[in-house]
């Protein structure tokens, strides 16, 4: 890589940390993000699951949303009922386009009557920005600047909070709080991106590293990087945008219907007015040629991303869009997308791996069990 | 801090290569390498009986994170593979220039060794990367 591109690297205002930490660090869209610490991928994996792993990102985008009768003004792009949310309840969401394909996948907080926190991908957050602020004239949108987010994710999790902000642990799945954590205010949800009961953070960037020495201070915090952030969501089945779902892919082929409120589809209340909806409802009845499973390995070949999926013919029937080793596992499990006859739990398929099928099993996920806090 | 026995001869991709007693050559991959790759979760050997001339693809070890080649530090025929790395690629990790061996070479010709590097100029390659 160039210098010059190199310097163009945004960081994190927790940058010196993970560099303090001996993080191996690479560029992640348009930032220099660390891939790993010097424990490494699977430890760091294990660690975050049996104990608590603590992450940096804040590289994603950060986005409030405001004004009178934004709610029913984001149901024009979200297909979910956002009236219907409570304050500080959150709702995982994606902006669908015309041809009804995913152009990003966010998490948005109700934070009072007309005022709304988004979440959204680093890579696209420029792009949704832009976005939202062409369709919702009027409506003040702007990306909250030099704030972080810190996920705390695992066992240990809650305990570690309930140290720091008590309030935070009475939270269930997807609720979020106002809280202080050592003099620095805080928004805490019961959230996250690795299948565990955990926390994010949104923090000003100048009280970031002061939260993130708090909370390494207890023995069962340590940094987890990003190789492992992604092993951990693979397991948990979850969806990582560019890979498993794109702007020609459908909510209905990637197994996201379910993210589709009631009241939003054909026979709802509210049914369509978001983009691509006829496209959407008419798969939803005619079902599509295509779906989103997840596969075990039967052997010790990592499949990966790109890999060729082919039936006993020898015929290419799809392919792989995520795809490792999992640690917690101890298995290789992948993501691909299959026609529709193949999507049934136990259909056996091979992938081209460097030139050899290698077995794999069309397997039923999460791969792991979610630990989310339901009450 | 890796360590680099002297003992060894290195390629520039990383692999060491050990004469021994018996003229043949082990081949492996340094600890800087598995350092580098992180936790290895797979490796595919070369079969027995291929003949690779140096700087061949041998086979690829894959960790957690990637999937990388590993090359022929000099031509020959494999004559043996290690089995243990099947069912316990993380030996590569624990113990890369002794039980994690990944191949031994009957070589085409021994003078191929020369043109490798010793222990000082591998670590000064490591060091400019």
């Amino acid at each position: 890589m160039s210098t010059e591109a190199e310097t163009s690297l945004k960081r994190t205002a927790l940058y010196d940390l993970h560099i303090a930490a001996n993080a191996k660090m690479v560029p992640f869209a348009g930032y220099t993000m660390p891939v790993q610490y010097p424990e490494g991928v699977m430890k760091e994996h294990l660690h975050t699951r049996n104990h608590a792993g603590l992450f940096d990102v804040s590289h994603m985008g950060q986005i409030i949303v405001s004004g009178e009768g934004a709610a029913a003004a984001l149901e024009r792009l979200l297909p979910i009922d956002v009236q219907a949310l409570a304050v500080n309840q959150q709702s995982y969401a994606l902006f669908t386009n015309p041809k009804g394909g995913i152009s990003d996948d966010l998490i948005i907080t109700r934070w009072a009557k007309d005022r709304f926190f988004l979440i959204v991908n680093a890579a696209c957050k420029e792009q949704d920005l832009a976005y939202l602020q062409q369709q919702l004239k009027g409506f003040d949108v702007h990306a909250v600047a030099d704030q972080c987010l810190l996920a705390l994710q695992g066992l240990a999790a809650k305990e570690v909070m309930a140290s720091l902000a008590p309030a935070a642990c009475e939270l269930l799945f997807m609720q979020g709080c106002r809280a202080e954590i050592d003099g620095a205010d805080c928004f805490i949800t019961r959230s996250g991106y690795t299948g565990e009961d955990g926390f994010e953070i949104s923090v000003a960037a100048g009280d970031a590293q002061q939260l993130a020495a708090a909370l390494l201070r207890f023995n069962s915090v340590q940094w987890i990087g990003l190789g492992a952030r992604d092993s951990l969501r693979l397991e948990a089945g979850l969806c990582l945008y560019g890979h498993d779902m794109n702007d020609d892919i459908s909510p209905v082929e990637a197994g996201l219907l379910w993210s589709i409120s009631k009241s939003r589809r054909i026979d709802g209340e509210k049914a369509g007015g978001f983009p691509g909806a006829e496209i959407i409802f008419q798969q939803i009845s005619a079902g599509v040629a295509r779906k989103r499973v997840g596969f075990r390995g039967e052997g010790r070949v990592p499949v990966r991303e790109g890999a060729e999926i082919i039936d006993d013919a020898g015929t290419v029937v799809g392919k792989i869009c995520s795809g490792g080793y999992g640690p917690s596992i101890e298995a290789v499990v992948a993501m691909g997308y299959v026609p529709t006859e193949l999507a049934v739990p136990g259909t056996r398929l091979n992938a081209m791996v460097r030139g050899k099928p290698r077995p794999i099993v069309v397997t039923k996920m999460p791969f792991v069990e979610q630990r989310y806090f339901r009450g | 801090m890796s360590n680099t026995p002297t003992e060894l001869k290195y390629a520039s991709s990383h692999e060491w290569a050990r004469l021994e007693d018996d003229g043949t050559i082990i081949v492996g991959i340094s600890d800087h390498a598995q350092q580098a790759l992180g936790d290895v979760v797979f490796v595919e050997n070369p079969e027995l009986g291929t003949t690779l001339a140096a700087g061949d693809e041998a086979g690829v070890v894959e960790s957690v994170k990637a999937a990388s080649d590993i090359y022929a530090p000099v031509g020959g025929e494999v004559i043996a593979v290690n089995e243990v790395l099947e069912d316990a690629p993380e030996t590569i990790n624990a113990d890369p220039y002794h039980d994690g061996w990944f191949y031994r070479l009957q070589p085409t010709d021994i003078a191929e060794l020369e043109n490798l590097l010793d222990a000082d100029a591998y670590v000064q390659q490591c060091e400019d990367e």
